[in-house]
């Protein structure tokens, strides 16, 4: 730096100092040490470096899908010990453990080495509960995380991909937990087994081979627990954490959605940068999710496999139901009419079984896979949305989305129709009834209440936008006159209900053009456009700024309860009320 | 009365009111419900046929009839009673000593109601012997069939697995049959009224004779439920051991209501 020798306000002298950092102390330099050897061999910098300033938004429905990945992580912890105990083989031993009201009793390896882990092994217990109620909250949390994506349109262009990969993910978690659920070879989870084997054979015509197949033999043999053992442990988990990663590194790829607000716009992300905040955050709910998971596992009894004795097949119990997951299946195959089974040219085809266990179970995923392409059809949309929709201002996709919750949670409840019954002093029969049709016709009811309810929360919205909240407070003027204030918002509450962007149909080319010939795609656009009807028909719009300003104008008129006057004085006394 | 009327239009207001409302008509349900009249005659001392069918016609003969030869309803197309000749001494002591006879209301089958026994043991007894008296029908056991500490309970955990777990679940916890009908819960009732259900069969139970379940064999499963009554309930709380629909229940409910309301907490948290 030279000196210059023009006066100068005395700042600009210290214009182009550069500051003296600081020494490092001798612990950071020997951490800076080790960062520069790593980044010199790996190039590692750069990359973590674009990841730890990585901003994410911040609400507390973006933690759902934390909740889900974090319960993996912990099922994959407590796994690991439990793969240390547990014996993957039914070969027959006396048990001869702690549990005394089994001893004695003849058993497979697999159930003998559970109640081991169960009641010998220090700590096993615990580590098996928090591995299962870490799974049921896994599965629990991959649905309510769903919910949030799909409420909020956030499967909308360019996350298709990510959400096709999430229904997969859901998929396999399910898949992994009933892998799981059948490994102890207690009671209940060789019940599990036997109707799986069961669903398998009403496959038509290739049935009987593939579970001579699964099994290596007729059922039960002795291979289906080894080789659940394996997709459970290896092949399941590789893919859940490989699909899983892909998953996570499209989120950072393509940057967190972000609820709309002021600021918040379709080309910035506002929130916290992963180093330190959000890292702080993200690291610390781990351990919430996971201490939250430890007090129920030490305070709530899961699957107490000693209780159902080990697997025979001759007797089964009271209550044998799946996990929660599995539950729908199993409602369905609750609901589904016996004459679904009848024979066809010799054959035998077993379709109450076969459409609730092996139909269903892919159907429901294969279509919350590609509902992003659906609603694409209806808007024809190719831009990119980085901004979340309130679940009301997209009011059919929340009603789709809400009958879809009720269709699945019919045949979920229907597969409890026997401990509701008991418990709820009820006849199994009439539950079933109640289920059957609610299956058809409470979906309906769901889609049009939800609907309905969305497009009268958003008139709601223009209301609140356009004549602001009613007070309650009545102000009589001196002329005794009487209104009610109206309190109109603050901007930034403001631009939350009319940020969105309007919808309409989407309008159908003519059918023959101008030489009167008909376009080939006609009928495919006929289509769309009902579809487009259906979604966006009577589609209530946000208030636009005309139309604010129309209101502004006249909206006092609109509030007086008897017909004003002197609208000078009226205004002046709201002007006044306005915050 | 100013404070309350400013705050009649809070948002909670509504959901006050009507804890308020509900809070109260239970109060007053419970103050002013009719109390079931205590009317239990002094203790018999004799155990004598001629007072155990006084009793029954007293007490048991408008739905049995007179003689206990069974009675349809007054429309005649329903049993009232069933006719009870040769059920034996051990139904009547089961039925009565569950509090399940005489039956308070019409019912798709009759609930236990440990709590509304209305005889003395020796009345049932008297009762029993003259039911007895009609034709020959199984007997009251011994206290030492059925004492559990004579039985082996590893056998008859496997033997409940296989008889009985299929209605009254692992755990004795029951399970639902059709049409409202029920296997109840058999977790703490005594080991003589297990043992009596399986000899009569009642309701809709199989019996398991003699032949299907040897005394011993029955013993065991006594011994067995007797464990399961004992036992410490490793693990924690039970959830009312009914199998994996509970445990969902409680994930959906309480463990996602936690872990989101924690997350609800960060989520405020400013960094």
């Amino acid at each position: 730096m030279t000196a210059t020798p023009n006066p100068r306000p005395a700042d600009a002298l210290r214009d182009g100092d550069v500051a003296q950092a600081a020494p490092a102390s001798a612990g950071a330099r020997r951490v800076g040490g080790i960062a520069g050897w790593v980044d010199d061999r790996t190039g590692a910098a750069k990359p973590v470096g674009y990841l730890m300033k990585k901003v994410f938004p911040d609400h507390w429905s973006f933690m759902l899908g934390e909740i889900a990945m974090y319960s993996m992580i912990i099922c994959l912890l407590t796994g690991v010990f439990l793969t240390f105990w547990y014996i993957p083989s039914v070969g027959h031993v006396i048990y001869d453990g702690s549990y005394v009201p089994l001893r004695g009793v003849e058993m497979s390896e697999a159930y003998a080495s559970t109640l081991n882990i169960s009641f010998d092994i220090k700590g096993g217990l615990i580590i098996r509960q928090i591995h299962h109620w870490a799974a049921l909250l896994f599965t629990v949390a991959i649905v309510v995380h769903m919910f949030r994506v799909f409420f909020t349109g956030a499967f909308r262009k360019p996350r298709e991909l990510n959400w096709v990969i999430g229904s997969v993910l859901a998929l396999l978690a399910i898949i992994e937990g009933f892998a799981g659920y059948s490994l102890p070879d207690d009671l209940l989870s060789g019940t599990g087994i036997r109707a799986m084997a069961g669903f398998v054979q009403t496959a038509p015509v290739i049935g009987t081979y593939l579970v001579y197949g699964i099994f290596g033999g007729p059922y039960p043999g002795e291979m289906i627990i080894p080789r659940l053992y394996s997709a459970h442990v290896l092949l399941l988990p590789a893919l859940l954490v490989g699909l899983f990663t892909v998953h996570i590194a499209l989120v950072a790829l393509q940057k967190h959605t972000q609820f709309p607000g002021p600021g918040r716009t379709n080309d910035n992300v506002v929130g916290y940068p992963v180093m330190p905040v959000y890292a702080a955050k993200a690291g610390g709910f781990f351990f919430i999710v996971f201490g939250v998971i430890a007090l129920i596992s030490a305070v709530i009894q899961i699957n107490p496999i000693w209780g159902y004795g080990p697997y025979d097949p001759s007797p089964v119990t009271a209550g044998s139901q799946p996990d929660w997951y599995m539950g729908f299946a199993d409602g369905a195959l609750r609901l589904l009419p016996g004459w679904l089974e009848f024979e066809f040219w010799g054959y035998t085809l077993s379709l109450n079984i076969a459409l609730g266990a092996l139909v269903l179970l892919p159907l429901v995923y294969f279509v919350l896979a590609i509902y992003p392409f659906v609603e694409r059809l209806a808007t024809k949309d190719e831009r990119e949305h980085h901004l979340l929709e309130r679940p009301r201002n997209a009011p059919v996709r929340t009603g789709i989305g809400m009958a879809g919750i009720t269709a699945y949670s019919v045949t979920m409840f229907a597969a409890g129709n026997d401990i509701m019954a008991i418990r709820l002093g009820l006849s199994i029969n009439d539950i079933t009834w109640f289920f059957r049709i609610g299956f058809f016709v409470l979906p309906i009811i769901a889609f049009w209440v939800t609907k309905r309810t969305c497009l009268a929360l958003q008139r709601r919205d223009r209301e609140t936008v356009l004549h602001g909240r009613e007070s309650g407070t009545i102000i009589r003027t001196p002329e005794g006159r009487f209104f009610e204030r109206h309190e109109t918002q603050l901007p930034e509450d403001q631009w939350i209900l009319v940020q969105h962007e309007a919808k309409r149909p989407l309008e159908i080319e003519p059918e023959v053009d101008e030489h009167g010939v008909v376009r080939p795609a006609a009928r495919k656009d006929r289509l769309r456009a009902a579809l487009s009807r259906f979604y966006f028909a009577d589609a209530v719009n946000p208030v636009t700024p005309a139309e604010l300003a129309a209101a502004q104008h006249h909206g006092h008129e609109a509030e007086a309860i008897e017909p004003a006057e002197s609208s000078q004085q009226i205004e002046s006394a709201e002007t006044a009320g306005r915050r | 009365m100013n404070a309350l009327a400013a705050r009649r239009r809070h948002p909670a207001a509504i959901a006050v009111l009507l804890i308020l409302g509900l809070f109260l008509t239970g109060a007053v349900y419970t103050a002013v419900a009719p109390k079931p009249a205590d009317a239990t005659t002094a203790a018999l001392p004799a155990q004598t046929v001629e007072e155990g069918k006084a009793l029954f016609r007293a007490n048991c003969a408008s739905c049995h009839g007179l003689n206990a030869e069974g009675r349809a309803t007054g429309t005649g197309d329903q049993i009232a009673g069933p006719p009870l000749a040769g059920v034996g001494a051990a139904a009547v002591d089961f039925q009565m000593g569950t509090g399940r006879m005489p039956m308070t209301a019409p019912a798709v089958q009759a609930p236990p109601d440990r709590d509304g026994i209305k005889f003395e043991q020796e009345e049932i007894d008297a009762i029993g012997a003259y039911i007895a008296s009609l034709a020959p029908g199984p007997a009251v056991p011994s206290d030492e069939a059925v004492d559990p500490a004579l039985g082996d309970p590893a056998n008859g955990g496997n033997l409940f697995r296989v008889n009985c777990a299929m209605c009254h679940n692992f755990a004795g916890s029951g399970g639902a049959l059709t049409r409202g009908k029920y296997a109840p819960e058999v977790r703490g009732v005594e080991g003589v009224h297990i043992y009596e259900a399986m000899q009569t069969g009642p309701q809709s139970m199989p019996v398991f004779s003699d032949e299907n379940i040897t005394p011993e064999d029955k013993r065991d499963i006594i011994a067995f439920l007797d464990t399961l009554d004992e036992e410490t309930k490793p693990g924690g709380l039970t959830l009312g051991s009914l199998g994996p629909v509970t445990e969902g229940l409680f994930a959906w409910v309480f463990g996602l209501g936690l872990l989101v309301g924690c997350a609800v907490w960060l989520g405020s948290k400013a960094a």
